[in-house]
């Protein structure tokens, strides 16, 4: 396939008024630390024209408005800072958290738990010691509100994702597809595989901090049971604990 | 201060506005009046910058207001009518204190605008004042709600402007994207040559439309790396029948894309309701740039284009059921 000799970075147009960055075609930590570093010294470029910027998981995004300013003068400015530095070297952002998020695998709340052992061939304990003992970090926030995409798993979980939408999972939900989780912000239709069900509220407008999550964070998704589950699903912190990582 | 009391509501009626910025590396996408330029249209029938409008998703409902106020009706044609008396569609007016305003199912595309002289003064949360429903901020308006106006500057009503149309699909044009090359020439051209059914699955998220015969699916599409997502893009999920994602898309996905309509097209990809046939046909980005000259001429322009009813004065009575111009009917006439 094509994609195979593209080099990177590369920039690609998105839309009429988008233009990409891309470190990488598939998902590798140092293209993701070059997407989220990159996307900081865009914002502190303050380029006018430039609305508005974002990271996915090997990328950086910028809408701009392309009457005023132009394609190639904006692709110059972007090929200008990325000769700046080596941005796969960069570091990770400051002020990230591990967060321990108390995890149900399987049952009637994770209905697709045994499909996905099996998908990635293994043992359902197998399946559950090797999820449950995973720490994985926030690649990016994406879909929707505060939802991120955590990676990356071990090789066993290389799995596509389904053919059809499962017409929905709700909020909490835990689920798997190559090598990443996606942690439901919302109830929503998803081609991953449901795998687990966590009482975690990642977007919540009443709180402080609506959003739980932030690039960078990493987390662990302990396994505990449906029973546990229950009365953690009552606590104000949906069980989770969090601390500083430095 | 004013308020607008919602007596009754359709199952889609929230308020909205341009949407939010800034949030998309958060996972929120923008949101925002699903036909960007019938909420404009509605502020131009009233003088005013765009704010924040009610859209109706199909059908209105029953408002009242507890001082007079002006209003604009935009968007899909709906059956109107002001204490029983019809009200023209894509024209302002003039509401009194405790008259009953009946808003009832769209004759014509799918969402319709009512616009309050002055606008909305709901407080605005992460800088905007509209519901984004899938993301869980807002809800839909209900029965008892109310909504507090801001003071109204303005004090011209009887305009109207004809809309363009945008009502029952049509041809979209589609510049290619970042997943387009997945698709060989032979498929592109194939999706070019279709006309597709809108499905009636469809909301502020997106619109899924059926292919006539074969559909689009990509065989390589389940392991896609999960990419930025815009309004417009036309994503393919392994069932083959497309998606066009609208105001309140996911903010990223890894379902294959085999390109994104202009933007200047997608009030009629909201617009356009079950059944409707649409096309595609691929520009370049100098081609989709013009029509973006022309979509944001147009927009400007639109106040200049909101002219005064024709109407003789001394039909006052009758004014507001009045046969205005060609094409322009009361509300009744449409049904």
């Amino acid at each position: 396939m094509a994609q195979t000799t593209l080099t990177f970075p590369r920039i690609d147009s998105v839309g009429l008024d988008g233009l990409l960055v891309r470190f990488g075609d598939q998902l590798d930590e140092a293209a993701n630390r070059a997407a989220l570093a990159f996307r900081a010294a865009v914002e502190a470029s303050g380029w006018d024209g430039v609305e508005e910027c974002s990271t996915s998981l090997v990328s950086t995004y910028l809408r701009f408005d392309p009457l005023y300013l132009s394609h190639d003068d904006l692709e110059m400015q972007l090929t200008g800072l990325l000769s700046e530095r080596d941005w796969y070297a960069a570091d990770l952002p400051d002020g990230r958290k591990l967060l321990r998020i108390p995890t149900v695998y399987g049952t009637d709340l994770a209905p697709q738990f045994e499909e996905a052992a099996q998908v990635a061939g293994l043992t359902a304990e197998e399946a559950v010691a090797s999820l449950s003992q995973a720490r994985v970090r926030v690649t990016a926030l994406g879909f929707a509100p505060g939802q991120p995409y955590l990676g990356t798993l071990p090789e066993a979980w290389d799995i596509p994702r389904q053919t059809a939408l499962t017409p929905q999972v709700p909020q909490g939900a835990l689920v798997v597809a190559i090598r990443q989780f996606v942690l439901f912000s919302v109830t929503a239709p998803t081609g991953w595989r449901h795998i687990g069900q966590t009482a975690a509220k990642l977007f919540d407008i009443d709180r402080d901090a609506p959003f739980l999550l932030r690039p960078g964070d990493e987390v662990e998704f302990p396994s505990v049971t449906r029973e546990a589950f229950e009365q953690i699903e009552q606590a104000p912190d949906a069980g989770i604990t969090r601390e500083a990582l430095v | 201060m004013n308020r607008l009391i919602i007596q009754q509501a359709g199952p889609g009626v929230t308020v909205q506005d341009k949407g939010r910025t800034g949030y998309i590396a958060l996972g929120l996408s923008r949101g925002g009046a699903a036909d960007r330029l019938a909420l404009a249209e509605g502020a131009a029938l009233l003088r005013q910058p765009v704010g924040a409008a009610i859209e109706m998703a199909g059908f209105g409902g029953r408002f009242s207001v507890v001082e007079p106020c002006r209003i604009a009706l935009t968007g899909a044609p709906m059956r109107a009518s002001l204490d029983g008396v019809p009200l023209v569609w894509n024209a302002s007016h003039l509401m009194p204190a405790g008259s009953v305003l009946d808003i009832g199912g769209a004759s014509k595309g799918v969402y319709g605008y009512l616009t309050l002289g002055g606008g909305l003064a709901t407080d605005p949360v992460l800088g905007g004042q509209g519901a984004h429903l899938t993301a869980g901020l807002g809800r839909a308006l209900a029965a008892g709600d109310e909504l507090t106006l801001s003071d109204d500057k303005g004090d011209e009503t009887g305009l109207t402007l004809t809309p363009q149309s945008r009502w029952d699909g049509g041809t979209l044009r589609v510049l290619p994207s970042l997943q387009t090359d997945l698709y060989s020439q032979e498929e592109r051209a194939r999706f070019e040559a279709s006309t597709l059914t809108r499905d009636t699955r469809g909301n502020r998220m997106g619109i899924r439309l059926m292919p006539e015969g074969e559909g689009f699916g990509l065989k390589v599409g389940q392991k896609i790396l999960s990419e930025i997502i815009t309004p417009g893009d036309i994503q393919i999920p392994g069932d083959g029948a497309p998606y066009i994602l609208m105001a309140e898309c996911q903010t990223t996905g890894g379902y294959p894309r085999i390109g994104t309509v202009i933007p200047a097209d997608m009030p009629k990809v909201a617009q356009c309701p079950p059944g409707a046939k649409l096309r595609f046909r691929f520009v370049d980005r100098q081609e989709a740039l013009g029509a973006e000259m022309g979509y944001r001429k147009h927009l400007a322009g639109l106040s200049r284009a909101a002219q005064p009813l024709v109407r003789d004065p001394a039909d006052i009575t009758n004014l507001l059921s009045y046969t205005l111009i060609s094409g322009v009917t009361a509300g009744e006439e449409l049904s």
